[in-house]
């Protein structure tokens, strides 16, 4: 499967897609037939309340689940076409997650959760730890390759989730409430990095949060309410307030 | 792909070792019991194998069984006699040697010390026969036999109980009423395979026995050892047909004697304890399926544990099979490292358990091979469920697992 990153195509386009769960009486209809585009090199903040479809979006968009109906074009591949193995080799070599709880291996030291993609890409293993070395130095984090998650605090932490996932140079980084679980201070200095990142690496990156103040980092916000996207506005990034 | 899979699953188990330990504990202790068992139960089969050895090679035995008196009542069947003797000997092809044989028991004395034990009463051949070798002295000669002289070989036993440490032969002891000099003694043999002790016997020449102990001229028993190269089976047919012929028994009687092969007690033996052998190593099998079903039972926890993780997997882009592979490796190198760790134990414990029992320690490579296989069977039967669970979560709902 090959997905070339023609000029000129949105990375990211959905079309009338609704998402339904559960059958009968329990029918439950997270999206309610959406459109979105996002073009290469954006820097896209995901709000909205619990329940209002930004979750279930985000899934679709990670390629993690499909639309009941309408379509997901990744590249202008039709992502709703593709099974459950294409979809994996479409995360292994496109994309990147960082999640809100950091989700790294325990008892494994932050060199090896980094490498994880690498692992299942086959990428061999000198190179493999000198690409993951190289992102742990881009997230600043040289010197603690070795540390196992419990030995770090949580900012270093999300940086250890956020080198696993721009080792593998994705074309898109999606994050779920990347800060969610970090302090004020600490959640800058992730934004700040997801900006460096955004810029200068050009990695197109979709997040959802529900703090404002985060999302005042992004240069656009959308927002959904009861299945439906409520407002999609440009923004000016406010970055030295804080 | 696969070296992948087993390069995660390496780290998985060195990441943790208490769990993994656990794990497979059922199967370092089924495999520990099979090998064990076994290595007991052929050391044993080659402890009676060695014991019978002992008793001579190719080793024919006739006994009196009983005939048929007037009115059906059942007689000792008549005795041997040496001309039956000398006919096994120059009638029948393949037969090395022939020694008859009369055993009364006496009472032993030497000075001050004496000892009950069993004569035999036999010829020059005997010790061929028995495969059995003087530690000092000599054998017989021709004219002692036929004079029936009183001289006599100790065993080992009876050396040591009338002796001591001193050489015996030379010296004069008393067979019952009779002086008998001692002309050689017999290199220990030590227990035969049913647990007599054979060194407890003073070996004189028949016509002595039958002259001056027992007062008969009877034979009580042949013993007779084929050539080797010569099938026992065809000798004991022979020998057979040449007795009935000389005891005159008609045809469609019932033999009064009986021709035993040691090498048929050897296998009735070797093949009981070999059936002992695989009885003690099924119940040890069982308790290798046990260990298997502790594996499924750890990997399946484990993959409720791990289900956030492998949630992230999915999301980093795992398909699918990697997780089965994973899993599935996961639990077959437990289970091999469990068979190894079990091996050893296994040996560990046989050898000191042959030791204890006096047997020889018997390798066999062949069950170490197949329990070793066994037990990676064990992880890939009982690690493909747990693993195809893994596989087969929702990468949506395993990242939102707590």
């Amino acid at each position: 499967m090959t997905v070339a990153p023609a000029r000129g195509t949105p990375v990211i386009e959905l079309t009338g897609v609704s998402k339904i769960y559960g059958e009968g009486e329990a029918q439950v209809q997270a999206l309610r037939g959406i459109d979105l585009r996002i073009e290469a090199g954006e820097f896209v903040a995901v709000m909205g309340p619990s329940g209002s479809g930004k979750s279930t979006c985000m899934n679709i968009l990670g390629c993690l689940d499909t639309p009941t109906s309408g379509t997901y074009r990744f590249f202008g591949v039709p992502v709703g076409e593709l099974d459950a193995d294409q979809r994996a080799l479409l995360r292994r070599n496109y994309l990147g997650f960082v999640f809100q709880g950091f989700n790294l291996l325990s008892r494994t030291t932050a060199l090896e959760n980094v490498e994880l993609p690498l692992i299942y890409r086959r990428v061999p293993a000198a190179e493999r730890h000198a690409r993951a070395r190289r992102a742990l130095a881009e997230v600043g984090l040289s010197g603690r390759e070795s540390h196992v998650p419990s030995q770090l605090s949580g900012g270093q932490q999300q940086r250890v989730a956020i080198a696993r996932a721009i080792v593998t140079n994705p074309h898109v980084l999606f994050a779920d409430e990347p800060t969610g679980n970090l302090d004020t201070a600490t959640s800058n200095e992730i934004m700040k990095l997801l900006t460096t990142l955004n810029e200068q690496r050009g990695i197109t990156i979709a997040m959802v949060t529900h703090e404002p103040d985060i999302a005042a980092w992004t240069r656009r916000i959308v927002r959904f309410r009861d299945g439906l996207i409520e407002s999609d506005e440009a923004n000016v990034p406010v970055r030295g307030a804080h | 792909m696969l070296w992948n899979a087993i390069l995660l699953a390496l780290r998985e188990i060195r990441r943790n070792v208490l769990r993994s330990s656990l794990t497979i504990l059922g199967i370092v202790i089924g495999v520990a019991a099979v090998i064990t068992m076994v290595t007991i139960g052929e050391g044993a089969t080659a402890k009676v194998q060695a014991d019978i050895q002992k008793l001579g090679t190719n080793l024919l035995q006739v006994f009196r069984g009983q005939g048929f008196g007037g009115g059906g009542a059942r007689v000792a069947a008549p005795p041997f006699t040496l001309e039956d003797v000398e006919a096994i000997e120059t009638e029948i092809t393949g037969v090395k040697a022939v020694a008859p044989a009369s055993n009364t028991s006496a009472q032993a004395v030497y000075g001050n010390n004496n000892w009950s034990t069993q004569v035999t009463g036999t010829n020059d051949r005997f010790l061929e026969v028995r495969d059995w070798t003087l530690a000092s002295g000599r054998n017989f000669s021709e004219s002692e036999l036929r004079a029936g002289a009183a001289v006599c070989l100790l065993g080992d036993t009876v050396k040591q109980e009338l002796f001591g440490n001193q050489d015996p032969v030379g010296s004069n002891i008393r067979l019952q009423k009779v002086s008998c000099q001692v002309i050689g003694v017999l290199s220990p043999k030590g227990q035969s395979g049913f647990g007599q002790n054979q060194d407890d016997l003073v070996v004189v020449p028949l016509r002595m026995l039958q002259r001056r102990l027992a007062g008969h001229s009877d034979v009580n028993n042949i013993m007779v050892s084929a050539r080797e190269g010569f099938s026992t089976e065809k000798v004991q047919a022979d020998i057979e047909r040449l007795l009935r012929e000389r005891r005159r028994i008609r045809p469609g009687e019932e033999n009064d004697f009986v021709v035993r092969d040691l090498k048929e007690i050897t296998n009735a033996f070797t093949s009981s304890t070999r059936v002992l052998t695989a009885l003690l190593g099924a119940v040890a099998a069982v308790s290798l399926v046990v260990g298997g079903v502790g594996i499924m039972n750890i990997m399946l926890v484990s993959v409720t544990e791990r289900t956030r993780e492998i949630g992230t997997r999915l999301a980093v882009g795992a398909m699918a099979r990697d997780v089965l592979l994973q899993f599935l490796v996961e639990a077959v190198t437990l289970a091999m490292f469990g068979g190894l760790i079990g091996i050893l134990l296994g040996l560990g414990a046989g050898a000191l358990a042959t030791g204890a029992f006096g047997v020889p320690f018997v390798l066999n490579p062949g069950i170490v091979l197949l329990s070793f296989v066994f037990s990676a069977a064990v992880g890939i039967v009982f690690g493909y469920f747990p693993a195809r669970r893994a596989a087969r979560l929702d990468p949506i709902e395993a990242l939102r697992h707590e």
